[in-house]
């Protein structure tokens, strides 16, 4: 055991894991006020185990960030006999539920390290973290991450859903993109809140650096997949079904920049060897469908997104002059000076925003939290030209249009090479 | 008297040389320490330009706004006028040590005074540098918070976290140099009083139809609407 893992592991904890003894299978739930949902989500995961692991032993670790709802109860109290009827009734091991406080207050890396320090100090083979608020998740998703790991040899496991067109988007117009081109593996869903790992990635990404250096407060899922990226495991994916959260917020545009943006531009240094020599891009060991595109109509607020990007672009002139090219700020005010009508935030310019934005991050310009709560207007004027152009389209439109903007995205990597090159 | 005269004369030579001879040594030895200031001046400015150009301290500057300041007045960088200041200091400081040692009677109090004041002007400085950084990024803080909360008028609010903290630090400034502390003090009341009596007025009168959308939006209607906006919005992951 070692000495860092004591100082954040509570001794109550460490008692309970010590009883537990080894396991074969993890499962890591990560929560913060979650009684509404968690019921169901433990219910489902323990039939998942007994279905698909029935000889394995297995634990659920619930890393809770004080919640104040009882959600750790409810985690520990749901009796596994109801489960074990309906599922299967020839299960033959015991599976431990644990629930740690790791904290007063939520913080995903926190939930996720003590995960990671459960996993190796019970030797985990395969490990898997489950959201909390997966309203429709099913038993069969455990299998769908694990087996490739327990069985396959793999070493992580991201997940694949069926989406909304409009769902997402920050997936599918940056994250995705934007990790595919710069590291060259076309992983659809880098940044999930579901996926499975073996336990020998966690161990290593526990010793990481990233837990010191202040870049995993934020993030820290997606790190976790650059981390097995760079250090070449093995990696495939697997489609779980359908995407859908309990709750959608106005307000989480920013959160989630500094847990996608932030997280891709603050990897970018310390991989700089790895993606600056990778070109062109590779698809993954795939398990199912790699994207499936529901085209349900859906309301959403247009004029509220331009407006809030021609008022972005007018009021943080000075922001963005510290971070953009004069011609990219220029090609900016332009579009935000047109109506609605003929509005158009082309994939180039897009491109070479969020470049010139990872660079200026790079280089420290003004503080690296603003450079990223400035990144949300334009996001919001790419989103606008995403609807205008998906309004109608099919989900083979939709998915062209996504790949244009991934080979945008490849085509225009010598140019974010080329400004860190010249960042002394 | 022909002798008187030149006995005089002779004797007033005399003194003159007598005093010259005795002046002249405390001359060299003040163009000593000029010379050596000079010299110990100039490494001083060149290891600082150095130093602040490796920790690169003209970005930071950029960052508190001081670097527009000094574009907008013609002056050089920041990294050279900290230098440049550094330099006179030094130099100044040892001529005013070569004059001192002249022994001119009356210039002992005044260089003693003049010493005296160095440290509180440092002070000063470093105040008003870091004054004028808080105060670029606490307003550039509220701009991109406004903006992306989509409340009107941002750039104003963000001007008035600025205007705010900038008063606070040049009282604090002024009030370290020593300088018109009561007229300050009481400026600074005033402009305070007015600026909060003002933005009461505002907000009162002004503000009276907003603070009532956000009264029942808050407290009536809130959830609905809410829920409505949450509605036209996607979620980004």
């Amino acid at each position: 055991m070692k000495l860092a893992e004591e100082s954040y592991l509570t001794d109550d904890f460490l008692r309970q894991l010590i009883n537990v003894g080894e396991v074969d299978i993890l499962v890591g739930l990560p929560t913060h006020n979650n009684a509404k949902t968690i019921r169901s989500i433990v219910q489902t995961i323990q039939s998942g185990i007994l279905r698909g692991f029935p000889r394995e032993r297995a634990v659920i670790i619930n890393a809770d960030g004080g919640s104040r709802d009882g959600t750790p109860e409810l985690v520990t109290g749901i009796s596994i006999d109801d489960v074990r009827r309906a599922s299967n009734p020839y299960a033959l091991r015991t599976l431990h539920s644990i629930s740690t406080k790791y904290a007063s207050s939520p913080a995903s890396e926190v939930a996720f390290r003590t995960i990671l320090a459960a996993a190796e100090l019970l030797r985990a083979k395969a490990c898997v973290v489950m959201s909390p608020e997966s309203a429709n998740i099913e038993p069969e998703w455990l299998s769908k991450l694990l087996r490739p790991i327990y069985r396959d040899g793999f070493d992580l496991v991201t997940p694949t859903y069926r989406r909304h067109k409009l769902e997402g988007l920050l997936i599918t117009n940056f994250v995705y993109p934007m990790t595919r081109a710069l590291y060259g593996l076309r992983i659809r869903e880098a940044y999930s809140q579901e996926f499975g790992f073996s336990g020998r990635l966690g161990s290593q990404f526990l010793e990481q650096n990233v837990w010191n250096d202040g870049s995993g407060e934020t993030g820290v899922d997606l790190r976790f997949t650059l981390a097995a990226i760079t250090g070449r495991y093995r990696i495939c994916q697997s489609f779980l079904g359908e995407k859908d959260h309990v709750e959608r917020r106005a307000a989480d545009l920013v959160p989630a920049l500094r847990q996608t943006a932030g997280a891709l531009f603050s990897a970018l240094d310390p991989d700089f060897p790895v993606w600056s020599a990778v070109a062109g891009s590779e698809t993954v060991p795939t398990t199912g469908s790699d994207r499936e595109v529901l085209l349900a109509p859906a309301r959403v607020n247009r004029k509220r997104l331009r407006e809030m990007f021609s008022t972005g672009v007018a009021e943080l002139e000075s922001v963005f002059q510290s971070i953009l090219s004069p011609s990219t700020l220029a090609e900016l005010q332009r579009i935000a000076g047109t109506g609605e009508e003929e509005f158009h935030y082309p994939a180039e310019l897009w491109v070479r925003t969020v470049y010139e934005f990872a660079a200026a991050y790079q280089k420290s310009v003004i503080s690296r939290d603003h450079i990223i709560q400035a990144l949300a207007p334009l996001f919001r004027g790419r989103v606008f030209t995403f609807l205008m152009e998906n309004r109608n389209a099919s989900a083979d439109d939709v998915e062209n249009n996504i790949e244009g903007l991934c080979l945008e995205f490849e085509r225009l990597k010598p140019y974010l090479l080329q400004m860190w090159k010249s960042r002394e | 008297m022909r002798e008187m005269i030149i006995s005089e004369l002779s004797q007033a030579l005399h003194e003159l040389v007598k005093g010259f001879a005795h002046f002249l040594p405390r001359l060299i030895v003040m163009l000593i320490l000029a010379f050596v200031g000079w010299v110990i001046a100039y490494v001083a400015k060149v290891v600082l330009r150095s130093v602040l150009r490796l920790i690169k301290f003209d970005r930071l500057s950029e960052n508190a706004g001081a670097s527009q300041l000094l574009t907008k007045a013609a002056l050089p960088s920041a990294t050279e006028m900290l230098s440049r200041f550094v330099f006179w200091v030094v130099w100044l400081g040892f001529i005013l040590l070569g004059v001192s040692v002249l022994g001119i009677l009356g210039l002992q109090e005044q260089i003693a005074r003049f010493f005296l004041f160095l440290p509180r002007l440092f002070v000063a400085m470093f105040i008003m540098f870091f004054g004028l950084l808080a105060a670029s990024f606490f307003s550039r803080a509220t701009l991109l918070a406004a903006v992306n909360a989509n409340v009107p008028s941002p750039r104003v609010l963000s001007l008035a976290v600025r205007s705010i903290i900038i008063v606070f630090v040049l009282s604090i400034v002024f009030e370290e140099l020593g300088l018109a502390e009561q007229t300050m003090l009481v400026a600074f009341g005033i402009a305070f009083g007015a600026l909060m009596f003002g933005l009461a007025i505002a907000f009162g009168v002004g503000g009276r139809g907003l603070a009532q959308r956000f009264l029942e939006k808050r407290f009536v209607r809130g959830r609905k609407e809410e829920k409505e906006e949450n509605e036209d919005e996607l979620s980004p992951l």
